[in-house]
């Protein structure tokens, strides 16, 4: 036996947990996480960037003539995204102190915010006038909007799975580990739409 | 680098300063494209300076793990080289008093920082498990409950492994006499007073001659 199965027994019982690591594993898990959606998104940005710097041939203009981009209605559509996040900060912050009717009424709040976010992406889609297929704009366009849609698509399940957990009366001031990492997930949807809507509509 | 997405509150901040971001970036990208590089620019640095000197000199959190039980004074000792010396090893029996003396041993796997990155760490586990075992038999031929592990060559981070599994009542540094030991060079000493809640000895070990204590 050697002296560190000594040390911790190894014949009566499992293994006590030994992390080598420099980081806790729900930092290094959270910091892993957010690295691979970096690196997803990173790498659609990068095609739509190229697509537009090499589609010259158009005189310079952006999208593409003929094609338009709703960049009102997606200002609306950040508004309501904005503002799930802060419902969903009220939703956390009232389970902290304790106060169940605030977290019940801020998860539902951010998941019909949510709802109505994808609702009218869904809208904006079939009144666009272009599909995928009818330039490179097109595709770069619904792959970055689409890649957020299927998050907020995640983000809607897991805060329905909460709103439904809250409603039965689980999370307390004590134990919220549920709302929070939910939380950080949506605020992280939140984030890149921000991003997507500022690269794609704005600029 | 503080995570930025370590709690809800963190992110909801993180997506707060996102918004002034890029709003701010939008309305110079709106006035004149140059104006709106110009504030992406300003903007940009302001945040990663801000990300690099936020937190210089503030106290780092002190982790202080549970107590041990009443009848036992548990001892956590990290040794860079074999625990030796019939004076150290009296040291360590006679701080519990009455109780029981559990000692639980820290052989860091020294390396050096190529073969580290390189991930090479074969050699200096085989090593440090060779010494840990030496420190052992050392440590039981004295009658002192002691067990080990090989550490993180990292000897600060050895600790922090050492503490999710031990919950000593102090720390036992050993070390090389100074002049002779990186880990003084390095000030581990002072490292370990800052960043854990625990009391912290240094014990100079050189096995010609009898140890010293600080």
């Amino acid at each position: 036996m050697t002296a560190a199965a000594e040390a911790h027994g190894h014949g009566a019982h499992p293994p006590a947990p030994h992390y080598s690591s420099r980081v806790s594993p729900a930092t290094l898990g959270i910091f892993l996480f957010i690295a691979s959606e970096i690196m997803l998104f990173g790498s659609f940005f990068t095609v739509y960037f190229f697509d537009r710097v090499v589609n010259q041939p158009f005189g310079g203009h952006w999208p593409p003539p003929g094609l338009h981009r709703p960049a009102f209605v997606a200002g609306i559509n950040t508004a309501l995204l904005i503002t799930s996040s802060f419902s969903m900060h009220w939703a956390d912050s009232s389970v902290k102190k304790g106060n169940r009717s605030g977290l019940q009424a801020g998860l539902v709040l951010t998941f019909a915010l949510g709802l109505a976010f994808l609702l009218i992406q869904v809208i904006e889609y079939h009144r666009l006038g272009f599909n995928t297929s009818d330039t490179s704009f097109a595709a770069t366009f619904f792959g970055l909007t689409g890649l957020h849609g299927a998050h907020v698509f995640v983000g809607l399940t897991i805060l329905l799975i909460m709103t439904v957990r809250a409603f039965r009366g689980h999370f307390s001031p004590e134990h919220h580990h549920g709302i929070e990492l939910g939380g950080i997930y949506w605020h992280f949807v939140d984030l890149m739409w921000i991003v997507v809507y500022f690269t794609v509509y704005i600029l | 680098m503080q995570n930025p997405f370590r709690s809800e509150r963190d992110a909801f901040r993180l997506v707060l300063l996102a918004i002034g971001y890029f709003a701010l970036i939008g309305i110079g990208w709106k006035i004149d494209k140059w104006v709106g590089v110009g504030v992406f620019a300003v903007l940009t640095a302001a945040a990663v300076g801000w990300v690099l000197l936020r937190g210089r000199g503030e106290e780092r959190p002190r982790q202080a793990p549970a107590p041990s039980p009443p009848n036992e004074h548990r001892i956590l000792v990290v040794a860079n080289e074999t625990v030796g010396g019939a004076e150290l090893l009296t040291e360590l029996r006679e701080r519990s008093g009455a109780r029981r003396t559990v000692v639980f041993v820290v052989s860091p796997a020294l390396n050096s920082p190529l073969r580290t990155w390189a991930s090479d760490e074969d050699d200096a586990r085989a090593a440090a498990g060779d010494r840990l075992a030496a420190s052992l038999v050392a440590m039981r031929a004295a009658g002192l409950d002691a067990t080990g592990e090989v550490g993180d060559g990292d000897p600060i981070q050895a600790i922090e492994d050492a503490l999710r599994t031990f919950r000593p009542d102090e720390v036992v540094l050993s070390t090389h006499p100074p002049g002779r030991s990186n880990w003084l060079e390095r000030g581990v000493v002072e490292r370990t007073r800052e960043r854990f809640a625990l009391p912290v000895t240094h014990v100079v070990v050189d096995l010609e001659i009898e140890p010293t204590r600080e």
